[in-house]
């Protein structure tokens, strides 16, 4: 069996790197989540039956535990707690190859090589700071812990105190030093990292922080597959690695803003400035009725659904709309900011659920050029990713952001509940231009009261 | 396991190859897709179910060494199930129509 094994792993690889291919588009999609199923299927099944493997009854008893728990944990969850599954999901795994790393550091000490010592550091160092800190994502994300930054004084010392020392033990131990306190130490700075990392990160900066520990996870198979030799763990690890990296990068370009600044800027504090002065400026409202009646009589209308979108689980109503003014010979499209939402590509997951075909939903580049012909942009639960100040003024937050052009659509409506300001604190110009209507309330109950007008009207 | 410098040489190698070969595949993705290929890509890195099943599993392993993998069985394993089931769940909601036509056979009705 030990002479056919190698060949499963390389199957089980091509399956994951056609999974990752077919991933490019909607319509192939599914086929790559089968393929990458087979390729883990031959994975665990030509891992059974190596020599070394001899004991079954605790690894059937473990895979039913697990299976029992993840099932109902990918069926049972809302939609819209995406984000906290794919958080929750990168810490099981993460712990996993903290787990491993550590019980192969206690067989193989105390002569282990410098080099699997060096990939073994890294890999339980990764593991355990992506476990604590997907924990602490998916508390945020599940509104259990607080969404704003907690932050306190001399907070990035502290973090890169205990960093410097879990680095530093793990080079020690590389080195070849190996007295008893040394790996448990690591391993408690390492686990203790991730707590600090992601504490004093905001609600909105999560898809960030999704991706990079996504990364990260997988960076820590990776280096597993260098410590047990296994060049299946290496491609898979690497794989992973790139796309949350990727992802992360184009999160970042997507805020014109740096790792350093999302991880360490405490982005997102409430600002006291911008408060009082601000909230007398004049805006214009409308009703749900004037605001059907234009939406009715316009011949193209852009959509800009936000966080507020999914935290008001207006993306039914929205559908219904939706569904309403292309009946009327309206073409509706929807703009997605990437970084609008807790993950990326948030937005075009919930709007899917909704059952609005795909090839209505367009990125940031592609429909930035249509809104100076687009009659109405409605802004549905988005603020950041749509402030004109991020154009115009150097000094902002959120200086050089790209964003999405709704104040060059002939109108503008924005639904909100109010005048607040969104996650970087800052006041948004575009509510003060003279063809923006505000509309105030709440997105599903604004929406389903012009889903009755436009329904009533014809 | 026998290690030699040869076979470090050859796994950089690999590691090298593969971090490539995922930028270019990844660069492709739809940004429509970001998320499942987020959740794709999770569920395929809990490959670490392979490191584990052989520590649960070996000949002579240690106390230790067998409730390790035994967690890190379970753990992986929620891994990899949720990971690819979600994935599923997701990407059948995302269908191309022509507006006013037959309802959905979505499983990612409402909860």
């Amino acid at each position: 069996m030990d002479a056919v094994l190698p060949f499963i792993y390389i199957l089980a690889s091509v399956g994951f790197v056609l999974a990752m291919k077919w991933m490019n588009h909607p319509s192939t999609a599914r086929r790559g989540v089968i393929i990458g199923e087979i390729g883990m299927l031959l994975a665990v099944i030509g891992t059974m039956l190596r020599m070394e493997v001899v004991e079954y009854q605790w690894i059937f008893i473990a895979l039913a535990i697990g299976s029992a728990i993840g099932v109902p944990l990918a069926y049972l969850m809302p939609m819209t707690s995406v984000p906290q599954l794919i958080a929750i999901s990168h810490a099981f795994g993460a712990l996993a190859s903290a787990l491993i790393g550590t019980a192969e550091y206690y067989k193989i000490t105390p002569t282990p090589s410098g080099f699997v010592m060096g990939a073994l550091s890294a890999e339980t160092l990764l593991g355990f700071l992506t476990t604590t800190a997907s924990v602490i994502a998916f508390g945020k994300l599940q509104e259990i812990l607080p969404t704003r930054p907690i932050t306190y004084k001399g907070q990035n010392v502290v973090s890169f105190i205990v960093l410097g020392g879990a680095v530093v033990l793990g080079v020690l131990m590389t080195a070849g030093m190996a007295d008893p306190w040394m790996y448990p130490t690591f391993a408690v700075a390492s686990l203790l990292f991730g707590i600090l990392l992601v504490t004093p990160i905001g609600g909105a900066d999560m898809p960030t922080v999704i991706a990079l520990l996504n990364s990260s996870a997988g960076v820590s198979a990776c280096a597993m597959g260098f410590v047990l030799d296994n060049r299946l763990l290496i491609i898979a690890g690497a794989l992973n690695g790139t796309a949350g990296l990727l992802l992360s990068i184009i999160m970042c370009k997507a805020m014109n803003r740096s790792f350093t600044n999302v991880l360490f800027g405490a982005f997102g504090q409430v600002q006291v400035s911008t408060g009082g002065a601000a909230a007398q400026r004049p805006v214009r409202s409308a009703t749900p009725e004037e605001a059907a009646a234009i939406l009715d009589a316009s011949s193209t209308v852009i959509i800009i659904p936000g966080y507020g979108m999914a935290v008001a689980q207006a993306q039914y109503k929205i559908r219904e709309m939706y569904d309403l003014l292309t009946r009327h010979g309206v073409n509706v499209k929807f703009a997605i900011h990437p970084v609008a939402g807790r993950m990326p590509g948030h937005m075009n997951v919930l709007l899917a659920e909704a059952d609005i075909p795909y090839d209505k939903l367009f990125e940031m580049e592609e429909i930035n050029g249509e809104f100076p012909n687009a009659d109405v942009a409605l802004v549905v639960g988005a603020n950041d990713v749509v402030n004109p100040l991020a154009r115009s003024d150097k000094d902002s937050p959120i200086a050089g952001m790209p964003i999405l052009d709704a104040d060059r659509a002939r109108t503008v409506m924005v639904i909100k509940r109010g005048m607040s300001p969104g996650f970087a604190g800052i006041d948004n110009e575009l509510y003060y231009m003279d063809k923006t209507l505000m509309l105030f309330g709440d997105a599903k109950g604004f929406v389903s009261s012009i889903v009755k007008e436009l329904g009533s009207s014809h | 396991m026998l290690h030699s410098l040869g076979n470090y040489e050859f796994d950089l190698y690999i590691a090298m190859l593969a971090l490539f070969l995922g930028w270019e595949l990844v660069k492709r993705v739809s940004p429509l897709l970001h998320t499942p290929l987020m959740s794709l890509s999770n569920a395929i890195s809990a490959i670490a179910v392979v490191g584990a099943i052989v520590l649960t599993g070996e000949a002579g392993a240690s106390r230790l060494t067998r409730i390790l993998g035994f967690i890190a069985l379970v753990t992986a394993t929620i891994n990899v199930v949720a990971g690819y089931l979600i994935t599923d769940r997701m990407l059948k909601m995302f269908r191309k129509r022509e507006p006013g036509s037959s309802s959905s056979s979505s499983s990612g009705e409402h909860h």
